[in-house]
């Protein structure tokens, strides 16, 4: 059961993976990659990571996909024009550089040692819940790589604040704007 | 061991990962929208997120999950800046395309 369901999510995966870089319409790819990021938080399931399946809807799917949405229709994207022979150059390398990483991965993965170690995998899974077992990990050994998330977090605001405001006139100079 | 009959094999997760991140590459190298590049580095990072979570589940540890906590983490910081960025470049040249915008030639 748990295989037919990997296989099924997985397949939603790549499928919803290739739509989002394969389709002209900027909007539609969005739509895509949420899909591909539900299907993920279902596989996160299946690997018994309970809360990270959480988290990926409501941060990834809810927060940073609405992000996109928000921008491309501020921008207001009409679909993307890509014809003629650079464009087709360009694709075709791109395509040839992606099968050539995708073989070199087959290549890693098919050696012996990706099977894992076989002795640990059937270790039983702690009692307590996956969130609580998470939360005691982030709030003793990783206390301080946690707090030092809350200033990457601090800063990407700012600087997306600073960012955004773009070069026009400051609307606290000392000095009046021309125009 | 009656759990090894639902355990998913480390290898077809590591299989999806890698493919799920060729693909976010692919769509790195093809797309000159900026807006799809950036949901294709997405696309990449969360194949990494899985791989993490993979080896996780596989060692019988928290440590990779509590990686991924921190990946998602800079991921949102990241896409935050860098939409902040892209509307900003959008106000200068009235394009997102990338090969439209150099502005460090001069």
């Amino acid at each position: 059961m748990t295989l037919v369901l990997f296989v099924a999510f997985a397949a939603v995966l790549i499928g919803c993976s290739l739509m989002t870089i394969l389709h002209r319409n900027p909007v539609t790819s969005a739509l895509f990659l949420v899909l591909a990021f539900c299907s993920l938080a279902g596989l996160y399931l299946l690997l018994h990571a309970e809360f990270l399946a959480m988290v990926q809807v409501i941060v990834y799917a809810g927060a940073i996909m609405v992000l996109f949405l928000f921008v491309i229709m501020y921008l207001n994207l009409k679909r993307d024009v890509e014809h003629g022979l650079q464009f087709a150059l360009r694709r075709g390398a791109g395509w040839l550089l992606g099968a050539l990483l995708l073989a070199e991965a087959a290549l890693l993965v098919g050696r012996r040692w990706s099977g894992g170690p076989v002795t640990q995998t059937a270790e039983a899974l702690p009692a307590i819940g996956n969130t609580q077992a998470l939360g005691q990990v982030l709030y003793t050994r990783y206390l301080f790589p946690f707090e030092i998330t809350s200033i990457v977090l601090l800063v990407a605001m700012i600087g997306a604040v600073v960012i955004a405001q773009g070069r026009g006139p400051k609307v606290g100079a000392t000095e009046k704007p021309n125009s | 061991m009656t759990a090894a009959l639902d355990t998913i094999p480390l290898a077809w997760t590591l299989g999806l990962s890698a493919i799920v991140f060729v693909i976010g590459v692919v769509g790195v190298l093809v797309r000159r929208n900026a807006l799809v590049i950036f949901m294709s580095i997405e696309l990449m990072l969360n194949a990494a997120n899985l791989a993490f979570v993979a080896f996780a589940r596989s060692l019988g540890s928290l440590d990779g999950q509590v990686f991924v906590f921190f990946v998602m983490t800079v991921a949102a910081a990241e896409v935050a800046i860098g939409l902040a960025i892209i509307v900003n470049v959008y106000r200068l040249k009235e394009t997102v395309y990338v090969d439209e915008i150099n502005l460090l030639k001069g």
